[in-house]
């Protein structure tokens, strides 16, 4: 049931998984991260026209299974093969990995665009107006007054956002990607070892997910630090990957 | 697409999936919350109790469930329960293969990442509860069980209900993980067709209009029973 020679076997072959993991992840979170500040922005703006996709793609994102958003992009794309083929997109929706950071970038995406918008609507009023009254541009109130409150506010909120993608990216195994999840199920049918793979799978992702903590707490200190006078030390970042504040949940 | 294959009866695959797919989803989201809330439940209480034993216990519970996938959770408990239930089986002399049901075998996985993000809702709702109440309880002189059913509950409930809903909308999409080990929901019902038809597109769109119209219902609910919760509330 647990056997040493299956981890010492598994391990190198899950390490070798980490890339592929780290790159679906971080890839599509950067991706997502520029779809999600224009989506927030077309939320923010007072066209009804720019508001209302902003809005139903947001809704349908976050109502819908990722697993169902993967199938229908790689899987539902084989159906549009001909009309994809003479607009000369099939080489990109015939690749599991594309259709995976498309996925990926979609989802995440949308949820992040509710953390920007979330941190753009606590950036007090009078400073937009001061602001305007000082004669600046909207751009400029953007990026002098908003976004530099509004990254900060959103940092807790992203690093969350930024773990669920991690875990996100082990759906990229149900369209025939080898990440960190494919490559454990593949040695789970090979050896029928599951608790000895899941050990060190599991814990190659608590580390991953344990490093996110620490950084983004160390970027939270950087920006802010006049919050974190009292200095912490990573015990408190370790404290903190333990007692998450309560937020939302996985996605799947 | 061709509409005409989610025709109802036998020609199409309407029945398999807005009925008998879609109560499966329903039946195993519902299932999987309740034991979350169970789970999360006795881990709130293990956080809350001052015991270092009890708190790192539900710690390294929480922990493991939100830093690890869904998915790989499922396929260890899938393959892995399996395996020490048929070593068990062959001990009383039934030397057959068999696989654990996946119903319950989805329920226990998805319950336990769902009772994971509730034991933080939960938490919270306890310590929100204002402790005043719980000393003048006692001063009162009401004994624990009956403080508990009459100021704590009663109060941490309405508190963790927004929580709650946020949890069981995850928990309502995490549900679509458990298709991938056979259980006869949306899903797969959706896969089935896909495979059958040759129009995946269709089928999964399906599939995603269905999980749609779920939570957006259900959401509904939710902001309906937090409306029934708080009459009593007076607001400023």
């Amino acid at each position: 049931m647990f056997k040493w020679n299956i981890i010492s076997d598994s391990f190198p072959q899950l390490i070798a998984a980490i890339p592929l993991t780290l790159q679906l992840t971080f890839l599509s979170l950067l991706l997502g991260l520029v779809l999600a500040v224009g989506i927030a922005l077309m939320r923010q703006s007072a066209s009804r026209l720019l508001q209302w996709p902003a809005i139903a793609f947001v809704d349908v994102f976050r109502s819908t299974p990722l697993l169902v958003q993967f199938f229908l992009i790689y899987y539902g794309s084989g159906q549009f093969r001909p009309e994809l083929q003479s607009a000369g997109l099939w080489t990109f929706f015939r690749e599991p990995w594309f259709c995976a950071i498309f996925t990926l970038m979609l989802n995440t995406g949308a949820y992040t665009s509710e953390i920007i918008r979330g941190g753009i609507q606590s950036v007090a009023h009078g400073q937009i107006e001061a602001g305007r009254a000082c004669g600046m541009s909207t751009i400029t109130i953007y990026r002098r007054i908003i976004f530099p409150q509004a990254i900060r506010q959103a940092l807790p909120a992203y690093g969350n956002e930024i773990i669920l993608m991690v875990k996100s990216s082990s759906l990229a195994s149900t369209i025939t990607i080898l990440e960190i999840t494919g490559i454990a199920k593949k040695i789970i049918a090979a050896t029928f070892e599951p608790l000895s793979v899941f050990i060190v799978a599991g814990g190659i992702y608590l580390f991953i997910n344990f490093l996110v903590v620490i950084g983004v707490q160390m970027l939270e200190i950087r920006l802010s630090p006049q919050l974190h006078r009292d200095r912490r030390s990573v015990f408190t970042s370790i404290g903190a990957f333990l007692r998450p504040p309560a937020g939302p949940g996985p996605r799947t | 697409m061709d509409l005409s294959l989610l025709a109802w009866g036998d020609s199409g695959w309407g029945d398999e999936m807005f009925w008998s797919g879609a109560l499966m989803t329903i039946a195993i989201a519902t299932c999987s919350f309740l034991l979350g809330i169970v789970f999360a439940v006795a881990a709130a209480a293990a956080k809350l109790s001052g015991n270092i034993l009890y708190s790192s216990i539900a710690n390294v519970y929480t922990t493991v469930m939100r830093g690890v996938p869904e998915l790989l959770i499922i396929y260890l408990v899938f393959f892995g329960a399996g395996q020490v239930l048929r070593n068990v089986a062959v001990l009383f002399g039934y030397t057959e293969y068999f696989d654990l049901p996946v119903f319950v075998t989805g329920m226990v996985c998805i319950g336990a990442s769902s009772g994971a993000y509730s034991t933080e809702v939960i938490r919270g709702a306890v310590l929100a509860v204002p402790k005043g109440q719980l000393e003048a309880a006692k001063a009162i002189g009401m004994r624990k069980g009956m403080m508990l059913w009459r100021i704590l509950v009663p109060q941490a409930a309405r508190f963790a209900l927004p929580g709650l809903g946020n949890v069981w909308q995850v928990t309502l999409k995490e549900t679509a993980l458990i298709s991938v080990i056979g259980l006869a929901d949306v899903m797969r019902k959706a896969a089935e067709g896909a495979g059958s038809t040759k129009e995946p597109f269709t089928f999964y769109l399906t599939a995603a209009v269905i999980f749609y119209l779920i939570t957006k219902v259900s959401g509904r609910g939710f902001i309906f029973a937090e409306g029934w919760a708080n009459k009593g509330v007076r607001r400023a």
